[in-house]
């Protein structure tokens, strides 16, 4: 740190309209390409970002599992068919057109990764996190899944088998968590808000503790 | 193809470093990105797997080096130059000039919430039975073609078990180059760690991945 720090925060000419980095003036010079042939609808673009934004992300998912935890009839047609049970709550589409639910038990955990490219449940989790799409995780997860489970703090109980899900086609998998201790009696509602996007990549499990203080 | 998208027991990366209340973008560009995929995509002229070809034939370094949306980006660039939409030139300099492609279709504004909840399925109806059962011992080819697979390097050679048989899918080793669309009864097929990885391998570990019928041999 230099002394002369107070003056540079005054330096945001990079911040103005009209200067760009060089990736924003790539993007930029693309998209109005694309909107002036013709090829895209500004308004498709708008609407697409919205819906990421906005509509499709973990909660989903979240449902989806507490729905699991409390209707056992719903947590078979899940493990029957994941497309068919999710759709029921009126998820589906791009990105997750062939969902499998991948049940923990106490004899097997289960973790989802896509070594080759970034494939990811997108309907019921979302868009997925940089670190999910980076080479750590995506090398390390086959190779020394419980290493990578020690990355994000998570140890399994002693002979809890661990099984992994690699991403090869355009299945999607989602990793339904064991409901934990303490939560009997909840409702749905109450379910879904301990139920973390991490738990159902399977890098996190999750907690009563950590629900509502 | 083998190159640096295949990742999968690669070392030397370091431990996964998740970021603390991760926002869903880093940059309004990202988002740009994120749409014009789905978008131009949506013209119809490449398929998925055309689009993860050109992405993953990125020369390694660049590859490595980028982040996804970069990776994402630049792979849309040769995508639309490479299918006649857009010239070098114009993605040069910004400004339109004569490159021309009629795009099956343009989705519009309007469509985008019913186009997404319906996505794309990818499975067939089947031509042949299925020439594997649930429990087969089976084992992975050995290949390693200049083109695109998705049979990654590690499950190469492998034996592993029938766990599932997911249906009749699209097949992307020819479709990610153009050619006509085919489907290969698609399985889950899972082998232990030890079988993959080697005896030092956690025994009590297993990974399963998606495999196309043509991709297994019975074992």
């Amino acid at each position: 740190m230099s002394g002369h720090d107070h003056h540079h925060h005054h330096d945001h000419d990079h911040d103005h309209d009209n200067h760009f980095t060089p990736i924003e003036a790539r993007v930029k010079a693309l998209e109005s390409l694309l909107v002036e042939k013709g090829y895209v609808d500004p308004a498709a673009l708008d609407a697409i970002v919205e819906t990421y934004e906005t509509r499709v992300g973990p909660r989903n998912g979240a449902r989806v599992v507490a729905k699991a935890w409390s209707d056992p009839a719903y947590a078979e047609r899940l493990k029957q068919d994941g497309t068919a049970a999710v759709a029921e709550l009126g998820y589906g589409g791009r990105g997750g057109e062939h969902i499998v639910a991948c049940f923990n038990t106490p004899e097997e955990h289960n973790l989802i990764v896509c070594t080759l490219c970034s494939c990811y449940p997108w309907p019921v989790l979302g868009l997925p996190p940089v670190w999910y799409k980076s080479p750590p995780y995506r090398a390390k997860a086959v190779i020394d899944p419980r290493g990578t489970l020690a990355d994000f703090g998570v140890t399994l109980p002693a002979g809890q088998r661990i099984r992994v899900w690699d991403s090869t086609a355009e299945t999607r998998f989602i990793v339904i968590p064991m409901r934990p201790e303490g939560t009997e009696g909840w409702s749905e509602d109450e379910l879904a808000e301990i139920v973390t996007r991490d738990s159902m990549i399977g890098v996190g499990l999750p907690s009563a503790v950590s629900a509502r203080k | 193809m083998n190159s640096a998208h295949d990742l999968g027991g690669h070392m030397g990366f370091g431990p996964v470093v998740p970021e603390e209340n991760e926002p869903i973008f880093h940059a309004d560009w990202e988002k740009k990105v994120l749409a014009i995929n789905v978008a131009a995509g949506a013209m119809g002229a490449w398929t998925i797997d055309g689009i993860r070809h050109a992405r993953e034939s990125l020369p390694p370094a660049q590859y490595l080096s980028s982040s996804y949306y970069q990776i994402w980006l630049a792979a849309l660039d040769k995508v639309l130059v490479g299918h006649g939409f857009l010239s070098e030139e114009e993605l040069k300099s910004g400004i339109p000039g004569s490159a021309r492609r009629e795009p099956k279709r343009v989705l519009k504004g309007e469509e985008v919430p019913a186009v997404l909840r319906r996505g794309f399925p990818y499975e067939r109806k089947a031509t042949a039975p299925a020439r594997f059962k649930l429990g087969d011992a089976v084992r992975t080819i050995v290949m390693h073609p200049q083109h695109h697979t998705r049979l990654p390097r590690y499950a190469r050679g492998k034996q592993g078990v029938i766990e599932r048989i997911t249906g009749c899918h699209v097949f992307p080793d020819t479709g990610a180059h153009g050619a006509p669309e085919t489907a290969q009864w698609l399985y889950t097929v899972v082998f232990t760690g030890p079988e993959l990885w080697g005896r030092d391998a956690d025994p009590a570990s297993s990974v399963s991945i998606e495999a196309w019928e043509s991709y297994l041999e019975p074992a």
